[in-house]
């Protein structure tokens, strides 16, 4: 590549005298030979998950004397700067986590090799949780998460709504007279999360939008977004979309997160399983968690989050996949679950769990995943696929016409697929 | 204008430029859920309801507070000290010397103020990520490539500031040339009088460049968010980050940002008579 | 001897200078050389097609293809245009205020200096939560107009969103330069104004005929700060708007990184960060020279 010529060139030239002086060159001891193995998280500052990570490795590392997991920590928000660096300089860990949707991204630039745990431990996995890209699995993940919609009981009956079924969901319409009716007794009834940013948008909007029969992209050829992303269907999703803000349905007022609804002062919030603990305890039992609307082709959320992968240039690639392996035990699926109240990618370990068990106050979320979740496309172009969809979404939010603004991220999303020689599809 | 017309303006203005502080420290106090509902009343600057210092508990037991603060103590004061002897340098042979050559520097130093580091952050990296590095290994000194991951890379290429030495290069121009050639006469090298004589009589614009060099130090946040991996090199700002997961931990984010402010303005308060002195000593032309 | 002296002076003048300059070589020009070779070309951050390259193909994208790209150039100059004077006006009567000799003058210029030592992360982080629909900016206005005037979402209104960011950035960084116009109040000569006073001249007349002219050479590089600084917003973006709603807030250097870094075509963002340093150097160079007989 150009740009790692040109900076080789300088730093060669930096660095001759160093080796004309007879200087030796420093021994890899990043993932070297001595059997230690680093892993990065995206976890700094979640006290909860890091301390089981941690009860794992400390079991791993007593289990067996062949290797050693060392530990580095990184803050979700710079996470994936981190690594974009990392890699740039060759410096990846042997372990890192990612989020599910960027992993093709990743397997198609070469920072990661096949996953390669038996067939039996992937075949027990929820299918979310396991990150196949061109029919390898590169990654794998201890937990899924779903979205849902967040209602009071009382409020639903006071109004005289139906309580929607996962056999039964909303339709579009009879959603919107709901909220029409609720619109009478708060300022904004419903909160779709609009606040947030980032890969929320991609996360919680797309499946709304293949819920109406258009995508991200046309999933058969991974080629082109056209007609996927500003077909009819799209256009007819976002123009909902756009009337939901315009008619003081919902909005982006901040911050970010889910008290508006513990507050009662939205009567629908569209939220995500880690908010739900703390709605329950607010809410106790009038609390309801409603699958999502059908907006015609069937309910549809969100599938796929961090899992686990191994970077290409790791040395002690068996090692790595032996501690993988090792970690994929329920009890610490169900301490993950628990902990950080996601629904546990095993069965065996939602049962032991008391969020997501059988009769647990939780298990909805379980459900809603197993019927209705779906993975965002997997392709290397995603990144800028949901980055081009983030944008376009908030500025149909904003106002923005419907239809050119989706023509517009259509052909940005083309032109880089065509740059990219359709990458490598 | 009468001298009460000004102390209202004045109290008027001071609220103006308060308010947001006092919000985050009495926010600092509240747990998240009174932080929100308080917002949009006199409650926000209050502290009223349940009120404690829990908020800071929890941010010691999510980010290693103490390390952050030694390790952007220790980034800052290098960046700030050797940016002082290496700009006033710069500074004063610009300013105070004669040789070919130093109109094109001055152009280039004062071209480098309109470069925003975010543009040039990613060819950084990859030229960092390049550069030599010398170390100890088995106590053999070795070298390497690569400095991301270090504490150089967070102070290095801070050092040189074009700002910095076009305001020494503006002080020492105000000192009269006749003191130079005095010295001269008396057979003392240029960097003689640099040490013993331009640098005593600019304790103004030194206590300037380095209140100017202090902040964007101590701030530093998108570069070590990039560079940095070893969590016991991390720098402040790069611990907001901390407080947004799936819940922000809003609260704790008020007790943080209170915590990291407090050392600067503790830092600007006790130089601040100098500091205004200075900038009004250093007498800053265009 | 002579000879000899000049040649001392020059070695010496590299020597001192060296540091500085090689230190800005390597982190400032490299880095900046590098962005020019990768602006030509249509390098990606992740990615393992090759490298090539494509011209002045990023060129004709940004001005022919990408109405963002205008959008961002429209909002920055507008940013600063309005940046510019306010701030400088608004530190120029601060600085008048906290000059007069009264009690307390010191105490004030400390509080209005307060904001521009609190990081601009920060700041943007607490004044979004003051510009909510429900947040204190909106109740004020409600109070204070007793009902009349219902607050709006300030940043989530493409005609408010821009405004609302730069009463922020004046409010974060007006202390500054309140501080660079004391100084140049306190430089002049207490005489000039009894010598006004003594003609007669009021406060007015003071300032128009005293006040101003000498503070001539301030003024310029209080120009030329806030310029370079107002053109080069981004953090605020960063955190409150990610340049929304619908363009209004995007600006330059923003668009560059999103392009550059989030959409990791690195190529396309350094041909942006480039088109951004040309229009940097030209509103330099032509403040220089509508300025020129004032430096």
């Amino acid at each position: 590549m150009k740009r790692k010529s040109l900076s080789m060139l300088a730093a060669a030239g930096l660095s001759a005298a160093l080796v004309l002086s007879g200087c030796g060159r420093a021994s890899d001891s990043s993932s070297g030979g001595s059997g230690e193995i680093t892993m990065w998280t995206h976890s700094a500052g979640n006290p909860g998950e890091l301390a089981v990570y941690q009860q794992i490795i400390s079991d791993f590392n007593a289990s067996q004397s062949k290797y050693k997991i060392v530990q580095q920590n990184f803050p979700q928000g710079s996470y994936n700067e981190a690594i974009t660096s990392a890699a740039a300089a060759r410096k990846l860990p042997c372990l890192l986590d990612m989020d599910g949707p960027v992993m093709p991204n990743w397997a198609w630039a070469g920072y990661l090799q096949p996953l390669g745990l038996p067939d039996d431990l992937i075949g027990s996995l929820l299918p979310t949780t396991v990150g196949r890209y061109k029919d390898t699995v590169y990654s794998a993940g201890y937990w899924d998460a779903a979205l849902s919609i967040l209602a009071r009981k009382s409020v639903l009956a006071k109004n005289n709504i139906r309580i929607p079924t996962v056999d039964e969901p909303w339709t579009l319409d009879e959603f919107d007279a709901a909220v029409a009716t609720l619109k009478s007794s708060y300022r904004t009834p419903l909160d779709l999360g609009a606040a947030d940013k980032g890969e929320w948008w991609s996360y919680a909007y797309s499946p709304m939008l293949q819920s109406t029969g258009g995508d991200l992209i046309d999933r058969g050829t991974m080629k082109s977004a056209d007609g996927a992303l500003n077909g009819p269907d799209a256009v007819k999703f976002f123009t909902w979309f756009q009337q939901a803000f315009r008619n003081g349905w919902a909005d982006n007022a901040g911050p970010v997160g889910n008290q508006r609804f513990i507050d009662d002062k939205v009567a629908l919030s569209y939220t995500g399983v880690w908010n739900a603990k703390d709605a329950l305890q607010s809410v106790g039992d009038d609390l309801l968690i409603l699958p999502p609307v059908d907006f015609g082709k069937g309910p549809k959320i969100g599938g796929g989050s961090w899992q686990w992968g191994i970077s290409a240039g790791c040395k002690n690639a068996d090692g790595a996949r032996a501690y993988l392996k090792f970690s994929f035990q329920d009890k610490y699926l169900t301490a993950f679950a628990d902990s950080q109240v996601v629904i546990p990618a095993t069965a065996a370990a939602a049962k032991a769990s008391k969020y997501f068990g059988d009769a647990a106050a939780l298990r909805q979320f379980a459900v809603l995943s197993q019927k209705f979740a779906l993975a965002r496309p997997a392709t290397p172009g995603y990144p800028v696929i949901s980055s081009t969809f983030e944008k376009a979404a908030k500025d149909i939010m904003s106002g923005a016409e419907v239809k050119s603004t989706l023509d517009t991220a259509v052909k940005a999303i083309d032109t880089d697929i065509s740059s990219q020689n359709g990458y490598g599809f | 204008m009468s001298r009460r017309w000004i102390y209202l303006a004045m109290t008027g203005l001071a609220v103006f430029f308060l308010f947001p502080l006092v919000f985050m420290f009495v926010s600092s106090l509240k747990p998240d859920g009174q932080i929100l509902s308080d917002v949009g009343g006199w409650r926000a600057f209050l502290p009223v309801g349940d009120i404690s210092f829990r908020n800071y508990a929890g941010v010691f037991e999510r980010v290693p507070v103490g390390r952050f603060l030694l390790n952007s103590l220790l980034v800052t004061t290098v960046i700030v000290g050797a940016g002082l002897v290496i700009n006033s340098m710069a500074g004063f042979a610009i300013s105070r010397m004669r040789w070919t050559g130093r109109r094109v520097v001055l152009s280039v130093v004062i071209a480098t103020l309109i470069v925003p580091f975010e543009t040039i952050a990613v060819p950084m990296v990859y030229w960092v990520s390049q550069l030599p590095t010398l170390l100890f290994q088995n106590g053999r000194l070795v070298y390497d490539f690569g400095w991301l991951d270090t504490y150089e890379v967070q102070i290095i290429p801070f050092i040189a500031n074009g700002f910095s030495v076009f305001l020494f290069a503006q002080y020492f121009s105000t000192i009269p040339a006749a003191i130079d050639e005095a010295a001269r006469i008396d057979g003392a090298g240029w960097f003689t009088i640099y040490r013993k004589i331009a640098v005593p009589l600019s304790g103004p614009a030194f206590a300037t460049v380095a209140i100017l060099t202090f902040l964007p130090a101590w701030n530093q946040y998108l570069w070590p968010s990039m560079v940095v991996q070893d969590e016991n090199l991390r720098p402040v700002m790069v611990g907001m980050q901390y407080f947004f997961q799936d819940t922000t931990a809003w609260g704790e984010i008020m007790a943080y940002t209170s915590m990291i402010t407090l050392p600067v303005l503790v830092v600007f308060l006790a130089f601040q008579r100098a500091f205004v002195s200075s900038v009004a000593a250093s007498g800053v032309k265009g | 001897m002579i000879r000899a002296d000049l040649r001392s002076e020059r070695r010496a003048g590299w020597a001192m200078t060296a540091p500085a300059v090689l230190l800005l070589l390597a982190f400032l020009i490299v880095p900046v050389i590098l962005g020019f070779v990768l602006s030509f070309t249509n390098a990606r951050l992740i990615s393992p097609e090759p490298t090539s390259f494509t011209g002045f193909d990023n060129f004709v994208r940004a001005f022919t293809a990408d109405p963002t790209f205008f959008r961002s150039l429209l909002n920055t100059f507008a940013f600063a245009a309005v940046v510019v004077p306010v701030q400088a006006g608004f530190g120029l009567v601060l600085a008048i205020l906290v000059n007069q000799k009264i009690r307390g003058a010191v105490a004030f210029r400390v509080i209005f200096f307060i904001p521009v030592v609190t990081s601009i992360v920060v700041v943007s982080i607490l004044w979004k939560f003051l510009y909510q629909p429900d947040g204190l900016i909106n109740s004020f206005i409600d109070t204070i107009s007793f009902g009349a005037w219902h607050g709006m979402a300030w940043l989530n209104d493409p005609g408010t969103a821009l405004t609302a960011i730069i009463v922020l950035s004046v409010w974060q960084a007006v202390g500054f330069h309140m501080l660079i116009w004391l100084s140049g109040l306190q430089t002049i000569p207490e005489e000039l104004y009894e010598a006004a006073r003594i003609d007669g001249a009021g406060s007015w007349r003071q300032f128009r005929d005293v006040t101003w002219p000498c503070l001539r050479p301030t003024r310029v590089f209080v120009l030329i700060t806030i310029t370079i600084a107002a053109l080069g917003l981004f953090v605020q973006i960063d955190v409150m708007t990610q340049g929304g709603p619908v363009d209004s807030t995007s600006t330059l250097v923003y668009h560059a990184v999103r392009m550059g870094y989030r959409q990791q075509q690195i190529g396309y963002g350094s041909a942006l960060s480039l088109v951004f340093f040309v229009l940097v150097l030209i509103v330099a160079l032509v403040q220089r020279y509508l300025t020129r007989d004032e430096a």
